[in-house]
Protein backbone atom coordinates (compact mmCIF):
# COMPACT_ATOMS: atom_id res chain seq x y z
CA UNK A 1 0.00 0.00 0.00
CA UNK A 2 1.65 3.19 -1.12
CA UNK A 3 -0.59 5.51 0.91
CA UNK A 4 0.79 4.22 4.20
CA UNK A 5 2.75 7.31 5.16
CA UNK A 6 -0.25 9.57 4.54
CA UNK A 7 -2.69 7.43 6.54
CA UNK A 8 -3.90 8.49 9.97
CA UNK A 9 -2.80 6.60 13.08
CA UNK A 10 -6.38 5.40 13.57
CA UNK A 11 -6.42 3.98 10.03
CA UNK A 12 -3.01 2.29 10.47
CA UNK A 13 -4.15 0.73 13.75
CA UNK A 14 -7.27 -0.61 12.02
CA UNK A 15 -5.19 -2.12 9.19
CA UNK A 16 -2.89 -3.82 11.70
CA UNK A 17 -5.77 -5.13 13.81
CA UNK A 18 -7.60 -6.51 10.77
CA UNK A 19 -4.48 -7.99 9.25
CA UNK A 20 -4.79 -5.83 6.12
CA UNK A 21 -1.21 -4.60 6.58
CA UNK A 22 1.55 -5.78 8.91
CA UNK A 23 3.01 -3.51 11.57
CA UNK A 24 6.44 -4.43 10.23
CA UNK A 25 5.61 -3.16 6.73
CA UNK A 26 4.16 0.06 8.16
CA UNK A 27 7.28 0.66 10.23
CA UNK A 28 9.56 -0.16 7.30
CA UNK A 29 7.74 2.32 5.02
CA UNK A 30 8.13 5.08 7.62
CA UNK A 31 11.82 4.27 8.08
CA UNK A 32 12.21 4.42 4.28
CA UNK A 33 10.49 7.81 4.21
CA UNK A 34 12.82 9.12 6.95
CA UNK A 35 15.83 7.88 4.97
CA UNK A 36 14.48 9.56 1.84
CA UNK A 37 13.62 13.03 3.18
CA UNK A 38 15.16 13.68 6.57
CA UNK A 39 18.41 15.03 5.18
CA UNK A 40 16.29 17.99 4.05
CA UNK A 41 14.01 18.24 7.09
CA UNK A 42 16.36 17.23 9.94
CA UNK A 43 13.44 16.28 12.17
CA UNK A 44 15.29 13.32 13.71
CA UNK A 45 18.38 13.34 15.92
CA UNK A 46 18.40 9.54 16.09
CA UNK A 47 16.58 6.81 14.15
CA UNK A 48 16.20 3.48 15.93
CA UNK A 49 15.45 1.26 12.93
CA UNK A 50 16.32 -2.20 14.24
CA UNK A 51 14.54 -1.89 17.56
CA UNK A 52 11.51 -0.31 15.87
CA UNK A 53 11.26 -3.22 13.42
CA UNK A 54 11.57 -5.71 16.30
CA UNK A 55 8.78 -3.92 18.19
CA UNK A 56 6.62 -4.00 15.06
CA UNK A 57 7.27 -7.71 14.45
CA UNK A 58 6.32 -8.44 18.07
CA UNK A 59 2.93 -6.79 17.42
CA UNK A 60 2.44 -8.91 14.30
CA UNK A 61 3.25 -12.05 16.31
CA UNK A 62 0.82 -10.97 19.04
CA UNK A 63 -1.94 -10.44 16.48
CA UNK A 64 -1.27 -13.79 14.83
CA UNK A 65 -1.59 -15.48 18.22
CA UNK A 66 -5.06 -13.99 18.63
CA UNK A 67 -4.13 -11.93 21.69
CA UNK A 68 -6.04 -8.64 22.06
CA UNK A 69 -4.27 -5.53 20.70
CA UNK A 70 -4.15 -2.07 22.30
CA UNK A 71 -5.86 0.69 20.27
CA UNK A 72 -2.61 2.01 18.72
CA UNK A 73 -0.66 -1.27 18.70
CA UNK A 74 1.97 -1.30 15.95
CA UNK A 75 1.58 2.38 15.03
CA UNK A 76 4.90 4.25 14.75
CA UNK A 77 5.61 7.27 16.97
CA UNK A 78 8.46 9.80 17.10
CA UNK A 79 9.69 10.92 20.53
CA UNK A 80 11.05 14.39 21.34
CA UNK A 81 14.66 14.01 22.46
CA UNK A 82 13.78 15.26 25.94
CA UNK A 83 12.20 11.96 27.04
CA UNK A 84 14.52 9.35 28.51
CA UNK A 85 14.55 6.13 26.47
CA UNK A 86 17.10 3.45 27.32
CA UNK A 87 19.43 2.31 24.59
CA UNK A 88 19.59 5.64 22.73
CA UNK A 89 21.21 8.94 23.73
CA UNK A 90 18.83 11.50 25.22
CA UNK A 91 20.51 14.76 24.30
CA UNK A 92 17.98 17.58 24.87
CA UNK A 93 19.68 18.88 21.66
CA UNK A 94 22.59 20.05 23.83
CA UNK A 95 26.35 19.44 23.69
CA UNK A 96 26.01 18.98 27.46
CA UNK A 97 24.25 15.61 26.95
CA UNK A 98 25.54 14.76 23.47
CA UNK A 99 26.40 11.14 24.25
CA UNK A 100 24.40 10.60 27.43
CA UNK A 101 22.39 7.37 27.46
CA UNK A 102 19.73 7.40 30.21
CA UNK A 103 19.71 4.52 32.70
CA UNK A 104 15.89 4.36 32.79
CA UNK A 105 12.80 5.15 30.70
CA UNK A 106 10.47 8.09 31.20
CA UNK A 107 6.97 7.05 32.25
CA UNK A 108 5.61 8.30 28.91
CA UNK A 109 8.01 6.07 26.95
CA UNK A 110 7.11 3.10 29.17
CA UNK A 111 3.43 3.73 28.45
CA UNK A 112 4.01 3.95 24.69
CA UNK A 113 5.85 0.62 24.83
CA UNK A 114 3.26 -0.99 27.11
CA UNK A 115 0.60 -0.04 24.53
CA UNK A 116 2.76 -1.55 21.76
CA UNK A 117 3.49 1.65 19.87
CA UNK A 118 6.64 1.47 17.73
CA UNK A 119 9.26 4.11 18.58
CA UNK A 120 10.96 5.27 15.36
CA UNK A 121 13.54 7.56 17.00
CA UNK A 122 14.19 10.85 18.75
CA UNK A 123 13.22 14.24 17.34
CA UNK A 124 15.06 17.54 17.29
CA UNK A 125 14.21 20.49 19.55
CA UNK A 126 15.58 23.77 20.76
CA UNK A 127 18.39 23.18 23.28
CA UNK A 128 16.79 21.99 26.55
CA UNK A 129 13.45 22.99 24.94
CA UNK A 130 14.38 26.68 25.11
CA UNK A 131 13.28 28.40 21.93
CA UNK A 132 10.51 28.82 19.38
CA UNK A 133 12.30 27.75 16.19
CA UNK A 134 14.66 24.75 16.81
CA UNK A 135 17.46 27.13 15.84
CA UNK A 136 19.04 26.79 19.29
CA UNK A 137 19.51 23.01 18.81
CA UNK A 138 23.20 22.16 19.05
CA UNK A 139 22.68 19.78 16.13
CA UNK A 140 21.27 22.18 13.54
CA UNK A 141 17.73 23.42 12.97
CA UNK A 142 14.78 21.43 11.71
CA UNK A 143 13.21 22.79 8.52
CA UNK A 144 9.50 23.38 8.00
CA UNK A 145 8.12 21.03 5.29
CA UNK A 146 5.84 23.85 4.07
CA UNK A 147 8.90 25.97 3.21
CA UNK A 148 12.38 24.62 3.89
CA UNK A 149 13.65 28.19 4.39
CA UNK A 150 11.43 28.64 7.41
CA UNK A 151 11.34 27.48 11.02
CA UNK A 152 9.08 24.59 12.11
CA UNK A 153 8.37 26.29 15.44
CA UNK A 154 9.85 25.27 18.72
CA UNK A 155 10.84 23.86 20.90
CA UNK A 156 9.10 20.78 19.48
CA UNK A 157 9.87 21.60 15.84
CA UNK A 158 11.29 18.14 15.16
CA UNK A 159 8.11 16.36 16.27
CA UNK A 160 5.85 18.74 14.32
CA UNK A 161 7.99 18.60 11.16
CA UNK A 162 8.16 14.78 11.31
CA UNK A 163 4.35 14.76 11.12
CA UNK A 164 4.09 17.34 8.33
CA UNK A 165 6.80 15.55 6.32
CA UNK A 166 4.94 12.23 6.71
CA UNK A 167 7.91 10.67 8.50
CA UNK A 168 5.70 9.60 11.44
CA UNK A 169 1.93 9.52 12.02
CA UNK A 170 2.30 10.38 15.72
CA UNK A 171 4.81 12.22 17.89
CA UNK A 172 5.16 13.38 21.45
CA UNK A 173 6.26 16.73 22.77
CA UNK A 174 6.50 18.90 25.86
CA UNK A 175 4.95 22.33 26.33
CA UNK A 176 6.36 24.87 28.81
CA UNK A 177 5.22 28.09 27.11
CA UNK A 178 3.89 26.78 23.79
CA UNK A 179 6.43 24.17 22.64
CA UNK A 180 3.71 21.76 21.44
CA UNK A 181 1.10 24.27 20.24
CA UNK A 182 3.27 26.82 18.39
CA UNK A 183 5.07 24.16 16.25
CA UNK A 184 1.68 22.53 15.54
CA UNK A 185 0.33 25.91 14.44
CA UNK A 186 3.17 26.74 12.01
CA UNK A 187 3.30 23.23 10.47
CA UNK A 188 -0.44 22.68 10.00
CA UNK A 189 -0.57 19.84 12.53
CA UNK A 190 -2.43 19.17 15.80
CA UNK A 191 -0.80 19.60 19.22
CA UNK A 192 -2.24 19.41 22.70
CA UNK A 193 -0.90 20.61 26.03
CA UNK A 194 -2.87 18.58 28.57
CA UNK A 195 -3.84 19.95 31.99
CA UNK A 196 -0.69 20.36 34.11
CA UNK A 197 -0.30 17.09 36.01
CA UNK A 198 -2.30 15.14 33.42
CA UNK A 199 0.76 13.45 31.91
CA UNK A 200 3.75 12.32 33.98
CA UNK A 201 6.95 14.35 33.85
CA UNK A 202 9.01 11.47 35.28
CA UNK A 203 12.07 10.90 33.10
CA UNK A 204 11.49 14.04 31.04
CA UNK A 205 14.44 16.43 31.14
CA UNK A 206 13.21 19.39 33.17
CA UNK A 207 13.17 22.97 31.96
CA UNK A 208 10.68 24.83 34.23
CA UNK A 209 9.01 22.28 36.46
CA UNK A 210 5.86 24.25 37.37
CA UNK A 211 5.14 24.82 33.65
CA UNK A 212 6.45 21.75 31.76
CA UNK A 213 3.78 19.38 30.46
CA UNK A 214 4.17 16.47 28.01
CA UNK A 215 1.47 15.99 25.39
CA UNK A 216 0.48 14.44 22.05
CA UNK A 217 1.23 15.67 18.49
CA UNK A 218 -0.59 14.27 15.46
CA UNK A 219 -2.06 15.09 12.04
CA UNK A 220 -5.70 14.68 13.14
CA UNK A 221 -7.60 15.51 16.32
CA UNK A 222 -8.71 11.89 16.80
CA UNK A 223 -5.12 10.62 16.46
CA UNK A 224 -4.00 13.14 19.11
CA UNK A 225 -6.80 11.94 21.40
CA UNK A 226 -5.83 8.28 20.96
CA UNK A 227 -2.21 9.13 21.83
CA UNK A 228 -3.31 11.35 24.77
CA UNK A 229 -5.21 8.36 26.17
CA UNK A 230 -2.03 6.25 26.06
CA UNK A 231 0.25 8.90 27.62
CA UNK A 232 -1.97 10.32 30.36
CA UNK A 233 -2.94 9.21 33.84
CA UNK A 234 -1.68 9.19 37.38
CA UNK A 235 1.96 8.28 38.02
CA UNK A 236 3.20 7.89 41.59
CA UNK A 237 6.73 8.69 40.36
CA UNK A 238 5.69 12.32 39.62
CA UNK A 239 4.51 14.09 42.78
CA UNK A 240 2.58 16.67 40.72
CA UNK A 241 0.71 14.00 38.73
CA UNK A 242 -3.06 14.31 39.23
CA UNK A 243 -4.76 11.27 40.75
CA UNK A 244 -7.98 11.59 38.74
CA UNK A 245 -9.40 9.74 35.74
CA UNK A 246 -8.14 10.90 32.33
CA UNK A 247 -10.82 13.08 30.65
CA UNK A 248 -12.57 11.08 27.92
CA UNK A 249 -10.71 12.73 25.06
CA UNK A 250 -11.34 9.96 22.51
CA UNK A 251 -15.13 10.14 22.85
CA UNK A 252 -14.95 13.93 22.60
CA UNK A 253 -12.89 13.71 19.39
CA UNK A 254 -15.43 11.30 17.89
CA UNK A 255 -18.40 13.41 18.99
CA UNK A 256 -17.09 16.63 17.34
CA UNK A 257 -20.26 18.56 18.18
CA UNK A 258 -20.27 22.16 19.43
CA UNK A 259 -24.03 22.76 19.38
CA UNK A 260 -24.95 24.94 22.37
CA UNK A 261 -21.33 25.21 23.52
CA UNK A 262 -20.35 28.69 24.73
CA UNK A 263 -17.08 29.71 23.09
CA UNK A 264 -15.24 32.80 24.31
CA UNK A 265 -13.03 34.89 22.03
CA UNK A 266 -10.28 36.46 24.13
CA UNK A 267 -10.20 40.17 23.30
CA UNK A 268 -6.59 40.60 24.44
CA UNK A 269 -5.18 37.92 22.08
CA UNK A 270 -5.39 39.80 18.79
CA UNK A 271 -4.83 43.18 17.21
CA UNK A 272 -1.41 44.83 17.01
CA UNK A 273 1.41 42.39 16.23
CA UNK A 274 -0.93 39.79 14.71
CA UNK A 275 -0.50 39.05 11.00
CA UNK A 276 -3.54 39.87 8.82
CA UNK A 277 -3.64 36.31 7.44
CA UNK A 278 -3.69 34.91 10.98
CA UNK A 279 -6.53 37.21 12.02
CA UNK A 280 -8.52 36.43 8.86
CA UNK A 281 -8.26 32.65 9.30
CA UNK A 282 -9.10 33.00 13.00
CA UNK A 283 -12.21 35.07 12.21
CA UNK A 284 -13.31 32.47 9.65
CA UNK A 285 -12.84 29.65 12.18
CA UNK A 286 -14.96 31.50 14.74
CA UNK A 287 -17.62 32.02 12.07
CA UNK A 288 -17.55 28.30 11.30
CA UNK A 289 -18.04 27.47 15.00
CA UNK A 290 -21.03 29.83 15.12
CA UNK A 291 -22.50 28.19 12.01
CA UNK A 292 -22.11 24.79 13.72
CA UNK A 293 -24.33 25.98 16.55
CA UNK A 294 -21.85 27.30 19.11
CA UNK A 295 -22.66 30.47 20.99
CA UNK A 296 -19.80 32.96 20.49
CA UNK A 297 -19.09 35.47 23.26
CA UNK A 298 -16.32 38.02 23.56
CA UNK A 299 -14.50 37.83 26.87
CA UNK A 300 -11.80 39.95 28.43
CA UNK A 301 -8.84 38.53 30.30
CA UNK A 302 -7.27 41.84 31.30
CA UNK A 303 -4.11 40.40 32.87
CA UNK A 304 -3.12 38.26 29.87
CA UNK A 305 -1.10 41.23 28.57
CA UNK A 306 1.21 40.75 31.58
CA UNK A 307 1.57 36.98 31.13
CA UNK A 308 4.58 37.41 28.85
CA UNK A 309 6.55 39.39 31.46
CA UNK A 310 5.60 37.04 34.29
CA UNK A 311 6.53 33.98 32.22
CA UNK A 312 9.94 35.34 31.22
CA UNK A 313 10.79 35.70 34.91
CA UNK A 314 9.22 32.56 36.39
CA UNK A 315 10.50 30.26 33.63
CA UNK A 316 14.17 31.44 33.76
CA UNK A 317 14.08 31.34 37.57
CA UNK A 318 13.11 27.67 37.41
CA UNK A 319 15.60 27.08 34.58
CA UNK A 320 18.48 28.50 36.61
CA UNK A 321 17.63 26.12 39.43
CA UNK A 322 16.90 23.02 37.31
CA UNK A 323 20.00 23.34 35.12
CA UNK A 324 22.31 23.63 38.12
CA UNK A 325 22.47 19.83 37.96
CA UNK A 326 24.65 19.99 34.83
CA UNK A 327 27.92 20.41 36.68
CA UNK A 328 30.05 17.87 34.82
CA UNK A 329 30.43 15.65 37.87
CA UNK A 330 28.09 12.64 37.57
CA UNK A 331 27.02 12.72 33.92
CA UNK A 332 27.18 14.90 30.87
CA UNK A 333 30.02 16.94 29.45
CA UNK A 334 33.18 17.56 31.52
CA UNK A 335 35.75 20.01 30.20
CA UNK A 336 39.17 21.05 31.51
CA UNK A 337 39.73 18.23 34.00
CA UNK A 338 43.52 18.23 33.62
CA UNK A 339 44.33 16.94 37.09
CA UNK A 340 45.19 20.48 38.24
CA UNK A 341 41.94 22.41 37.80
CA UNK A 342 39.54 22.57 40.74
CA UNK A 343 35.98 21.27 40.69
CA UNK A 344 34.68 24.84 40.40
CA UNK A 345 36.94 25.60 37.45
CA UNK A 346 35.83 22.41 35.72
CA UNK A 347 32.17 23.28 36.35
CA UNK A 348 32.58 26.75 34.86
CA UNK A 349 34.41 25.43 31.82
CA UNK A 350 31.97 22.53 31.31
CA UNK A 351 28.90 24.77 31.50
CA UNK A 352 30.56 27.31 29.22
CA UNK A 353 31.25 24.65 26.59
CA UNK A 354 28.07 22.59 27.08
CA UNK A 355 25.41 25.31 26.95
CA UNK A 356 24.45 27.52 24.01
CA UNK A 357 23.59 31.22 24.13
CA UNK A 358 19.87 30.90 24.86
CA UNK A 359 20.42 28.53 27.77
CA UNK A 360 23.05 30.88 29.18
CA UNK A 361 20.74 33.89 28.78
CA UNK A 362 17.94 32.17 30.67
CA UNK A 363 20.16 30.91 33.48
CA UNK A 364 21.57 34.40 33.99
CA UNK A 365 18.16 36.12 33.92
CA UNK A 366 16.87 33.52 36.37
CA UNK A 367 19.83 33.98 38.69
CA UNK A 368 19.15 37.72 38.63
CA UNK A 369 15.40 37.38 39.27
CA UNK A 370 16.09 35.17 42.28
CA UNK A 371 18.93 37.18 43.78
CA UNK A 372 18.65 39.04 47.08
CA UNK A 373 17.38 42.59 46.61
CA UNK A 374 15.61 41.80 43.32
CA UNK A 375 13.51 38.81 44.34
CA UNK A 376 10.41 40.80 45.41
CA UNK A 377 10.42 43.13 42.42
CA UNK A 378 10.88 40.37 39.85
CA UNK A 379 10.13 36.79 40.89
CA UNK A 380 7.71 37.73 43.69
CA UNK A 381 5.78 40.12 41.45
CA UNK A 382 5.67 37.56 38.64
CA UNK A 383 4.12 35.00 40.99
CA UNK A 384 1.38 37.50 41.88
CA UNK A 385 0.69 38.11 38.20
CA UNK A 386 0.39 34.36 37.86
CA UNK A 387 -2.45 34.47 40.39
CA UNK A 388 -4.18 37.20 38.35
CA UNK A 389 -3.89 35.14 35.14
CA UNK A 390 -5.47 32.20 36.92
CA UNK A 391 -8.36 34.33 38.21
CA UNK A 392 -8.84 35.77 34.69
CA UNK A 393 -9.27 32.21 33.41
CA UNK A 394 -11.66 31.33 36.25
CA UNK A 395 -13.82 34.37 35.50
CA UNK A 396 -13.80 33.64 31.75
CA UNK A 397 -14.76 29.98 32.30
CA UNK A 398 -17.79 31.12 34.30
CA UNK A 399 -19.02 32.81 31.09
CA UNK A 400 -18.06 30.15 28.57
CA UNK A 401 -17.04 26.52 28.16
CA UNK A 402 -13.85 27.09 26.16
CA UNK A 403 -11.76 30.06 25.06
CA UNK A 404 -10.27 30.49 21.58
CA UNK A 405 -7.50 32.63 20.06
CA UNK A 406 -4.89 32.35 17.34
CA UNK A 407 -2.23 29.86 18.49
CA UNK A 408 0.63 32.18 17.56
CA UNK A 409 0.62 35.78 16.26
CA UNK A 410 2.34 35.05 12.93
CA UNK A 411 2.98 32.18 10.54
CA UNK A 412 6.39 30.47 10.30
CA UNK A 413 9.22 33.00 10.06
CA UNK A 414 12.48 32.65 8.15
CA UNK A 415 15.67 31.22 9.66
CA UNK A 416 17.79 33.86 11.36
CA UNK A 417 14.96 36.40 11.49
CA UNK A 418 14.62 36.36 15.28
CA UNK A 419 17.71 34.46 16.41
CA UNK A 420 19.69 37.47 17.63
CA UNK A 421 16.62 39.33 18.90
CA UNK A 422 15.47 37.29 21.92
CA UNK A 423 12.42 39.49 22.56
CA UNK A 424 11.07 38.99 19.03
CA UNK A 425 11.59 35.23 19.45
CA UNK A 426 9.84 35.24 22.85
CA UNK A 427 6.78 36.92 21.33
CA UNK A 428 6.08 33.75 19.33
CA UNK A 429 4.59 32.44 22.59
CA UNK A 430 2.31 35.40 23.41
CA UNK A 431 -0.93 33.42 23.01
CA UNK A 432 0.21 30.12 24.47
CA UNK A 433 1.87 31.28 27.72
CA UNK A 434 -1.28 32.03 29.78
CA UNK A 435 -2.40 28.37 29.79
CA UNK A 436 1.01 27.26 31.08
CA UNK A 437 0.92 29.80 33.91
CA UNK A 438 -2.59 28.68 34.93
CA UNK A 439 -2.08 24.97 34.17
CA UNK A 440 -5.27 24.45 32.16
CA UNK A 441 -5.55 22.38 28.96
CA UNK A 442 -4.98 23.97 25.54
CA UNK A 443 -4.59 22.78 21.94
CA UNK A 444 -3.74 24.04 18.47
CA UNK A 445 -5.56 22.76 15.38
CA UNK A 446 -4.94 23.86 11.76
CA UNK A 447 -7.45 26.38 10.34
CA UNK A 448 -6.01 27.14 6.92
CA UNK A 449 -3.28 29.09 5.16
CA UNK A 450 -2.61 32.81 5.51
CA UNK A 451 -3.42 34.74 2.33
CA UNK A 452 -0.18 36.72 2.34
CA UNK A 453 2.29 33.80 2.48
CA UNK A 454 0.33 30.56 2.03
CA UNK A 455 1.57 29.21 5.37
CA UNK A 456 -0.47 27.35 8.04
CA UNK A 457 -2.39 29.09 10.82
CA UNK A 458 -3.51 27.42 14.05
CA UNK A 459 -6.53 27.91 16.27
CA UNK A 460 -5.84 27.73 19.99
CA UNK A 461 -8.58 26.16 22.11
CA UNK A 462 -8.24 26.61 25.88
CA UNK A 463 -10.32 24.57 28.35
CA UNK A 464 -10.52 24.49 32.15
CA UNK A 465 -8.29 22.29 34.30
CA UNK A 466 -9.16 18.61 33.69
CA UNK A 467 -11.60 19.50 30.90
CA UNK A 468 -9.08 18.49 28.21
CA UNK A 469 -11.92 16.69 26.39
CA UNK A 470 -13.40 20.08 25.39
CA UNK A 471 -10.23 20.92 23.40
CA UNK A 472 -10.86 17.74 21.39
CA UNK A 473 -14.60 18.34 21.06
CA UNK A 474 -14.07 21.80 19.55
CA UNK A 475 -10.92 20.82 17.64
CA UNK A 476 -12.63 17.88 15.96
CA UNK A 477 -15.66 20.01 15.01
CA UNK A 478 -13.41 22.66 13.42
CA UNK A 479 -11.39 19.97 11.66
CA UNK A 480 -14.49 18.26 10.24
CA UNK A 481 -16.03 21.54 9.08
CA UNK A 482 -12.87 22.84 7.42
CA UNK A 483 -11.85 19.52 5.85
CA UNK A 484 -15.23 19.50 4.15
CA UNK A 485 -14.76 23.10 2.91
CA UNK A 486 -11.25 22.33 1.67
CA UNK A 487 -12.21 18.98 0.13
CA UNK A 488 -9.45 17.20 2.08
CA UNK A 489 -6.97 17.70 4.93
CA UNK A 490 -4.82 20.84 4.94
CA UNK A 491 -1.67 18.70 4.79
CA UNK A 492 -2.71 17.51 1.30
CA UNK A 493 -1.40 20.91 0.21
CA UNK A 494 2.09 20.66 1.75
CA UNK A 495 4.66 20.77 -1.11
CA UNK A 496 6.00 17.31 -1.98
CA UNK A 497 9.53 16.74 -0.68
CA UNK A 498 12.05 15.36 -3.12
CA UNK A 499 12.77 11.77 -2.14
CA UNK A 500 16.40 10.76 -2.17
CA UNK A 501 17.06 7.75 -4.41
CA UNK A 502 18.12 4.73 -2.41
CA UNK B 1 20.67 50.38 31.63
CA UNK B 2 19.37 47.91 34.24
CA UNK B 3 22.08 45.35 33.70
CA UNK B 4 25.74 46.19 33.07
CA UNK B 5 28.54 44.01 31.76
CA UNK B 6 29.85 43.84 35.33
CA UNK B 7 26.47 42.62 36.60
CA UNK B 8 26.36 39.91 33.97
CA UNK B 9 29.91 38.83 34.82
CA UNK B 10 28.96 38.53 38.50
CA UNK B 11 25.75 36.60 37.73
CA UNK B 12 27.56 34.24 35.36
CA UNK B 13 30.09 33.65 38.11
CA UNK B 14 27.30 32.81 40.58
CA UNK B 15 25.77 30.47 37.99
CA UNK B 16 29.19 28.85 37.39
CA UNK B 17 29.34 29.70 33.71
CA UNK B 18 32.61 31.00 32.30
CA UNK B 19 31.92 33.83 29.84
CA UNK B 20 34.53 35.29 27.50
CA UNK B 21 34.87 39.07 27.01
CA UNK B 22 33.23 38.64 23.63
CA UNK B 23 30.27 36.75 25.13
CA UNK B 24 29.84 39.34 27.88
CA UNK B 25 29.79 42.14 25.33
CA UNK B 26 27.22 40.27 23.22
CA UNK B 27 24.94 38.91 25.96
CA UNK B 28 24.81 41.89 28.36
CA UNK B 29 22.82 44.24 26.07
CA UNK B 30 20.44 41.39 25.13
CA UNK B 31 19.83 40.58 28.78
CA UNK B 32 19.26 44.24 29.53
CA UNK B 33 16.58 44.44 26.81
CA UNK B 34 14.86 41.33 28.19
CA UNK B 35 14.88 42.59 31.78
CA UNK B 36 13.58 46.00 30.73
CA UNK B 37 10.73 44.30 28.86
CA UNK B 38 9.66 42.25 31.88
CA UNK B 39 10.22 44.88 34.60
CA UNK B 40 6.58 45.98 34.27
CA UNK B 41 5.47 42.96 36.37
CA UNK B 42 6.30 44.95 39.49
CA UNK B 43 3.49 47.43 38.73
CA UNK B 44 0.64 44.99 38.08
CA UNK B 45 -0.45 43.36 41.32
CA UNK B 46 -1.31 45.00 44.61
CA UNK B 47 0.00 43.98 48.02
CA UNK B 48 -3.10 41.90 48.69
CA UNK B 49 -2.63 39.49 45.76
CA UNK B 50 -1.24 36.16 46.96
CA UNK B 51 1.58 34.61 44.91
CA UNK B 52 1.07 31.41 42.86
CA UNK B 53 4.06 29.09 42.73
CA UNK B 54 2.26 26.20 41.12
CA UNK B 55 -0.69 25.85 38.75
CA UNK B 56 -2.49 23.11 40.66
CA UNK B 57 -2.93 22.87 44.40
CA UNK B 58 -0.01 20.93 45.80
CA UNK B 59 -0.55 18.44 48.55
CA UNK B 60 2.06 16.37 50.24
CA UNK B 61 2.26 12.98 48.58
CA UNK B 62 2.93 9.93 50.73
CA UNK B 63 4.03 6.53 49.62
CA UNK B 64 4.28 3.28 51.45
CA UNK B 65 7.49 3.12 53.46
CA UNK B 66 8.96 -0.03 52.01
CA UNK B 67 12.37 -0.91 50.72
CA UNK B 68 12.88 -1.11 46.98
CA UNK B 69 16.00 -2.10 45.11
CA UNK B 70 18.13 0.88 44.03
CA UNK B 71 19.50 1.26 40.53
CA UNK B 72 22.64 -0.85 40.06
CA UNK B 73 25.81 1.18 40.61
CA UNK B 74 27.20 0.33 37.18
CA UNK B 75 24.08 1.72 35.48
CA UNK B 76 24.45 5.00 37.35
CA UNK B 77 28.19 5.16 36.66
CA UNK B 78 27.79 4.35 32.97
CA UNK B 79 27.24 8.01 32.07
CA UNK B 80 29.91 9.42 34.37
CA UNK B 81 32.70 11.54 32.89
CA UNK B 82 35.24 9.71 35.10
CA UNK B 83 35.00 6.67 37.36
CA UNK B 84 37.43 5.26 39.90
CA UNK B 85 36.81 2.19 42.10
CA UNK B 86 33.04 2.22 41.64
CA UNK B 87 32.83 5.92 42.49
CA UNK B 88 32.39 9.16 40.53
CA UNK B 89 35.87 10.64 40.20
CA UNK B 90 35.75 14.43 40.54
CA UNK B 91 38.42 17.12 40.28
CA UNK B 92 40.00 18.44 43.48
CA UNK B 93 37.62 20.30 45.76
CA UNK B 94 40.17 22.11 47.96
CA UNK B 95 42.07 25.27 47.15
CA UNK B 96 45.62 23.95 47.60
CA UNK B 97 47.72 23.24 44.54
CA UNK B 98 47.33 19.63 43.50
Amino acid sequence: MNDTIHATAAELAARIASGAQSAEEITRLHLDRIAAVDEQVNAFLAVDAERALAQARAVDVKRASGAPLAPLAGVPVAVKDLFCYQGLPTTAASRMLESWVPPYNSTVVDRLLASDLVILGKTNLDEFAMGSSTETSAFGPTRNPWDLGRIPGGSGGGSAAALAAFEAPLAIGTDTGGSIRQPASVTGTVGVKPTYGGVSRYGVIAMASSLDQPGPCARTVLDAALLHQVMAGHDPADSTSIAAPVPDVVSAARKADVKGLRIGVVRELGGEGYAPGVEARFAAAVELLASLGAEIVEVSCPHFVHAFAAYYLIMPAEVSSNLARYDGMRYGLRVGDDGLASTEQVMRASRAAGFGDEVKRRIIIGSYALSAGYYDAYYGSAQKVRTLIRTDFEAAFRQCDVLVSPATPTTAFRFGERLTDPLAMYKSDLCTIPANLAGNAAASVPIGLADEDGLPVGLQIMAPVLADDRCYLVGAAVEAGLTEQWGGPLLDRVPALKEKAR
Amino acid sequence: MALTVQDVARLADLARIELSEEELARLAPQLDVILTAVASVADVAGQDVPPTSHPVRLENVYRIDETRPSWPAEAMLAGAPAVEDDHFRVPRILDEEA
